[in-house]
């Protein structure tokens, strides 16, 4: 019989984890794209949160996912916030566009 | 233990909380000098808040089943913090009305990111010092993109904002793996847990490593460092002092805490990471400032650089260290203070000095403007009679008594190397041509008062080093008792 261990909850939460970052990385068109990977980062270190807590029977690591996930709202709020003022100055949010200072 | 709900209206975390969203409610209901009533205030609440740190070192109750924890090394900090907010609020006040950037909104945010640092100094739980983190860089991003019309501050807002949350996001996934191989969040557990094994398994390294690089990211040491030169540059000038002066302090902090405290016995694990980091930032620190030609951007690479210095004495993990970083951090602050006050005060025309060729021929203007840079300029490249070179000292010898000697010459050599760009900005201002013959000044009285008293702190340090150095053995030596 097969069943689902706590290997693959980690599995899950490693990849989600992995496409979240290459989002950033290789993302060229949009800013909105960017705010979805940092969603889906902070969503994948939940399900290894609540992964943990449930196998170990500790119940801080559930503690954790739901105060995650309030920063997570919160830092989507700002982020949004931050790039309607971008989108304002520059009427475009295309990554490639964000490349006034260098040095 | 006496547990009394008093005692919590004297914890300062929640005084600076509440005194913050009363400062925000505040603000939102006055119509008349908004902006000067609540940046006073501010001043007035984290005036408070310090001497409540400094007064009140017990208050068990308030520790939240161990959310936070004590130690003159935390208490240190937190006080050091406050006095960079205090410092940041005042100096910037008179640039913000002339810039018309009049927004009560910036010392609220000041003051959240403040607490954010408060928490996350103290913390000694991977939740609170998540928590603390988040709540600091939340600020801080806010504060980056406050100039609404400046494409520029957006741009270095929306930078700050992609770089600091995934940094946050890979801290998280550290949090996660390490809570799930150590079954604790709380650092006693996590050090007891791990304190019976001889190896760290794979996944609390892997947790550990997530974690240092998030740091890293907040401390902007070498292969994290991109966001800084940008925000820097790009956010208005008295948001930048406020990121030069405070959140490096909070974030080197932690970071020498989460490494020795429950990561104490397994320094062999991070001290090759911190040192990797450590000279990747001196080298950065001390050759990319060379070509720049924005006052804001070189102060950026020097900051770089400093983190460098001070990581030094991390990877060293003996008392000297710890000494060595007290006393660097402390020297670091009121050089970043000195130098933004003048950068924050100097105008040429209508606009504030921000090339480092506006600053040409200024010692035949302004001498005492022109030797307070200087002053700042030598201490920070390390030239003996100012403070900043016994910061470097302290370090170099804590990394001589671990024996990490290579550490220690590179640290040299890449400050020799540094030296070439502080010194250029001396010669630039005493030896080259008055261009722009009318260079003005707007420094407020309290601002001159915090100019005079870093620069004096400064040049007679070696005269009393002994007040600071002492400070510096103490919270080592306790440190390492606990």
């Amino acid at each position: 019989m097969f069943s689902i261990s706590l290997q693959h909850f980690l599995f899950l939460g490693a990849i989600l984890f992995t496409i979240g970052i290459l989002g950033i990385f290789l993302n060229k068109k949009n800013v909105i794209i960017i705010l979805m990977s940092i969603e889906i980062i902070l969503l994948a270190v939940n399900i290894n949160f609540i992964a943990f807590s449930s196998f170990s029977g500790d119940l801080s690591g559930q503690i954790f996912a739901m105060l995650t996930l309030t920063v997570a709202a919160a830092e989507a709020a700002i982020g949004l916030a931050i790039l309607v003022v971008f989108f304002r100055n520059l009427g475009s949010i295309s990554v490639e566009k964000i490349s006034n200072l260098k040095g | 233990m006496e547990n009394n709900i008093l005692d919590l209206l004297l914890f300062p975390e929640f005084i600076l909380s509440v005194g913050a969203i009363a400062i925000l409610l505040i603000g939102l209901f006055t119509t008349k000098k908004t902006f000067s009533s609540t940046s006073n205030l501010s001043v007035i609440l984290l005036i408070v808040v310090g001497i409540i740190i400094y007064i009140n070192k017990n208050i068990s109750f308030a520790y939240f089943n161990t959310f936070f924890k004590e130690s003159s090394f935390i208490l240190f900090f937190q006080i050091l913090v406050v006095i960079g907010s205090i410092a940041s609020i005042i100096i910037s006040s008179n640039y913000y009305k002339d810039i018309k950037l009049l927004r009560f909104e910036i010392p609220v945010l000041i003051l959240f990111s403040t607490l954010g640092m408060l928490v996350l100094i103290g913390s000694n739980n991977l939740m609170s010092m998540y928590l603390g983190i988040e709540l600091q860089s939340l600020a801080l991003y806010v504060l980056a993109a406050i100039r609404r019309d400046s494409l520029q501050s957006a741009e270095s807002g929306i930078k700050f904002f992609v770089l600091g949350a995934l940094s946050s996001g890979i801290l998280l996934y550290g949090c996660s793996l390490i809570y799930g191989f150590t079954g604790s969040t709380n650092f006693n557990d996590i050090f007891t847990s791990i304190s019976s094994l001889d190896n760290l398994n794979l996944g609390i390294i892997f947790g550990l490593v997530f974690i240092l690089v998030g740091l890293a990211f907040k401390v902007s040491a070498v292969p994290f460092h991109m966001w800084t030169p940008d925000v820097y540059e790009g956010a208005p000038t008295a948001v930048t002092a406020f990121f030069a002066i405070v959140p490096k302090v909070s974030a080197v902090a932690l970071i020498y805490r989460f490494c020795l405290e429950p990561f104490g016995d397994f320094y062999k694990e991070w001290s090759q990471i911190i040192i990797f980091l450590s000279i990747g930032s001196m080298f950065l620190g001390s050759i990319a400032a060379i070509a720049q030609t924005s006052i804001k951007r070189l102060l950026a690479y020097s900051s770089i650089g400093h983190i460098g210095y001070i990581l030094i004495g991390l990877a060293s993990t003996n008392a000297a260290g710890i000494k060595g970083a007290v006393i660097y951090v402390l020297i670091y602050v009121l050089m970043n203070i000195a130098i933004f006050t003048i950068i924050l005060s100097l105008k040429i025309k209508d606009n504030y000095v921000e090339k480092i060729n506006d600053l040409s021929g200024l010692s035949k203007d302004k001498p005492v403007f022109s030797i307070c840079i200087a002053i700042t300029m030598l201490s920070m490249a390390g030239i003996p009679p100012f403070a900043g070179f016994f910061g470097k000292f302290y370090i170099f010898i804590a990394a001589l008594e671990a024996e990490l000697f290579y550490l220690a010459i590179l640290g040299v050599l890449f400050s020799v190397v540094s030296a070439f760009y502080y010194l250029r900005i001396i010669k630039i201002m005493y030896f080259d041509d008055l261009k722009i013959p009318n260079y003005q000044t707007n420094i407020s009285s309290k601002a001159s008062l915090i100019l005079f008293f870093s620069i004096l702190t400064i040049t007679m340090f070696i005269f009393y080093p002994s007040l600071i150095i002492n400070i510096g053995s103490d919270i080592s030596i306790e440190f390492f008792n606990n």
